[in-house]
């Protein structure tokens, strides 16, 4: 490895004293993402999820999107256990913590989100789902002129999207494109939450390109790259590898050492 | 015994005048129904304790310590096998008539582990579902207590709050009272079983049938998994006690942080924090929420909090209104007695006298008569003299 690294440690040598500082660094943030994959990885998926949620909402609001994501992607008893995890290392329910700390419009949403366990069946009430995409709409459309009530903080949005199976709402999604021009996603560009919400509940492989598309762009902020390395982490691989297929050229260029080699992992047929 | 089916429903179609019927009749069709929904479903592997974190495997073992103490059931100390039992059951159907004694000392002193064994040896043996068998046999409120007690504790909860969401049955006391009376485990085994048996979840359906301040309130009732440790924040409850009577004061009773403290903390941190509200504001909490006595909600909300902290004092409650009126309503008798027989029937007991000078067992066989009255009484752990 300190061959493949050469360059980097002769400019080192050659100006010892002022490059080392950041020559550290740079290894340190190198590393830091390669650490932070193989740390999720080995956790239990249930002591992971608590753990991240927990830290997400002590970060505050710009992190809420983590909570959306853990709440909308992982199963019911996934997201069971992550809850019952919660409760022997935090000594609390992750409801009473995330309804007595988040203070926004988003509380409503967010607490929903994480009670939910929902019926993971296939079956589907396609009348319901008719009435439900247009009450969606009525919402969507009532609050975009009124800035005093946000979509997310309607009631029968809340029901809707946090107590109808998965399979339901990619219906409601569907009857949704039918009554209206654009998609529910399209409609919400104001309300980043609650579109990541719907993304993540019915099109989640959109989320999941729009991870991978932001973590491997030049300008990538620190928050994006660990948006990814999560992601990488926690979800299985067969969801993955189509989109990392993708993203293959980008992350041949962009990305180096161990870490690379675990995101190119991800297009391997046998990891694990 | 086609005979009295067809019976039944002569009668049943005779006595259309009078509504009250109603509510029994679709009790009694949402049973068949769920009856049927029987053959579909696996055995009661369905309904599975998942063991994987020590904390919740002691958190049940403390469960049943301190349920068995405060249960009025009583089981032999030599309990015949499961196949005798089976094959007593039999006999119990086989001629004419039912023998309903043998039903009731058979049935009337198993608990939930032997009922659930019995129910799966005797569908084995003798190719049909014990319930069904005892579906065609019995009638009225008899067999509703019979059908409602021969089912795994997790899934009467789930029928019982299916029912609560039905039009002609609707019941936001009965869904407020599984998901407030329940530990956080047992609720969640009653959503599993909801979830098996009726393909939906139990929060759509209560989301879907209850509106305004009522869904506001039970459904994040009915989705909570509290926290079930002991551990009190002392500073919190300060806090939130003048949270509940600043909203309290202005009269905004189905505020979102009334309901959140509500519906999220652990029943041990709401005691606490209603012990302070008392300390400090010198009113029990439900004394101050009785500003309006017709209003529905506000009725709910004092249920609500009986429930989380003193479940004997509303069961007791559930008990009076049901024997004492004029005519009796069997159906929340037969709930409570059901619900609670394994739970802490006896403390809810010791409460009813203290409250109304009678012993439970007395003020039930006066009100009500034949094998209903004698499962009720064996149930409520009534010893001949």
């Amino acid at each position: 490895m300190r061959k493949g690294c050469s360059k980097f440690f002769l400019e080192d040598e050659r100006q010892f004293e002022r490059w080392n500082d950041s020559a550290i660094k740079s290894l340190k943030a190198e590393f830091k993402l390669f650490k932070d994959v193989v740390v999720l990885s080995l956790m239990h998926p249930w002591e992971r999820d608590a753990r991240l949620l927990k830290k997400a909402l002590k970060k505050g609001p710009p992190h809420y999107n983590v909570i959306v994501e853990i709440a909308c992607t992982r199963s019911s008893d996934q997201l069971l256990g992550a809850r019952k995890a919660y409760h022997s290392l935090f000594d609390r329910s992750i409801e009473e913590d995330l309804a007595s700390h988040v203070k926004g419009s988003e509380r409503k949403l967010l607490v929903a989100l994480v009670s939910a366990y929902r019926y993971e069946g296939p079956k589907v009430k396609e009348d319901a789902a008719k009435s439900e995409a247009k009450a969606l709409l009525n919402a969507i459309k009532n609050n975009n002129g009124d800035q005093k009530k946000k979509a997310m903080e309607e009631d029968e949005v809340i029901w809707i999207l946090t107590t109808r199976s998965k399979p339901h709402l990619k219906v409601v999604y569907e009857q949704y494109k039918k009554i209206s021009a654009k998609t529910i996603t399209e409609d919400l560009e104001v309300e980043l939450l609650l579109k990541e919400t719907v993304e993540c509940l019915c099109t989640p492989q959109t989320y999941f390109t729009r991870v991978f598309d932001t973590a491997l762009r030049e300008d990538a902020k620190e928050d994006a790259k660990k948006a990814l390395t999560r992601l990488v982490a926690t979800q299985e691989d067969v969801d993955l590898k189509g989109i990392a297929a993708k993203f293959e050229d980008k992350i041949k260029e962009r990305v180096k050492g161990a870490y690379k080699d675990v995101l190119l992992g991800v297009l391997a047929d046998d990891r694990k | 015994m086609n005979d009295i089916a067809t019976l039944r429903i002569f009668m049943v179609f005779v006595c259309t005048c009078n509504t009250a019927i109603w509510p029994e009749l679709f009790k009694g069709w949402r049973l068949e129904k769920f009856l049927n929904s029987e053959e579909n479903r696996k055995s009661n592997e369905a309904v599975v304790v998942q063991k994987d974190k020590c904390h919740e495997s002691c958190v049940i073992q403390k469960e049943i310590k301190e349920e068995e103490a405060m249960a009025t059931l009583t089981v032999p100390t030599t309990v015949p096998s499961v196949s005798e039992d089976c094959e007593q059951l039999r006999k119990a159907f086989s001629g004419w008539g039912t023998n309903e004694c043998l039903i009731i000392d058979i049935l009337g002193h198993r608990n939930a582990e032997q009922r659930n064994l019995i129910r799966k040896t005797y569908a084995e043996t003798y190719g049909e579902d014990l319930l069904k068998a005892l579906d065609k046999e019995l009638s009225n409120d008899f067999e509703r207590l019979v059908l409602l007690w021969a089912l795994d504790p997790a899934e009467r909860d789930a029928l019982l709050a299916n029912e609560a969401t039905k039009r002609w049955t609707s019941s936001n006391q009965v869904l407020m009272e599984i998901a407030c009376t329940r530990s956080a485990n047992q609720l969640l085994h009653a959503r599993q079983a909801y979830h098996a048996r009726y393909k939906k979840s139990l929060e759509e359906d209560v989301a879907h049938h209850t509106t305004g301040d009522f869904r506001k309130l039970l459904l994040p009732l009915v989705s909570s998994y509290r926290y079930e440790g002991e551990e009190v924040n002392m500073t919190l409850a300060k806090t939130e006690a003048k949270l509940l009577h600043e909203k309290i004061s202005d009269k905004a009773y189905s505020d979102d942080d009334v309901i959140r403290v509500l519906a999220t903390r652990s029943k041990a941190q709401i005691n606490a924090t209603l012990n302070h509200y008392k300390n400090e504001y010198g009113n029990d909490i439900n004394k101050d929420l009785k500003a309006d006595p017709k209003d529905e909600f506000l009725a709910l909300l004092r249920s609500t909090v009986k429930c989380l902290v003193y479940p004997e004092k509303y069961f007791e409650k559930v008990l009076r209104l049901a024997i004492n009126r004029r005519g009796t309503d069997e159906g929340a008798l037969t709930r409570v007695v059901c619900t609670r027989a394994e739970v802490d029937l006896k403390i809810i007991a010791d409460e009813y006298q203290r409250r109304n000078s009678v012993p439970l067992t007395r003020a039930i066989v006066k009100d009500t008569h034949g094998d209903y009255e004698k499962f009720l009484l064996v149930l409520a752990g009534h010893v001949e003299n």
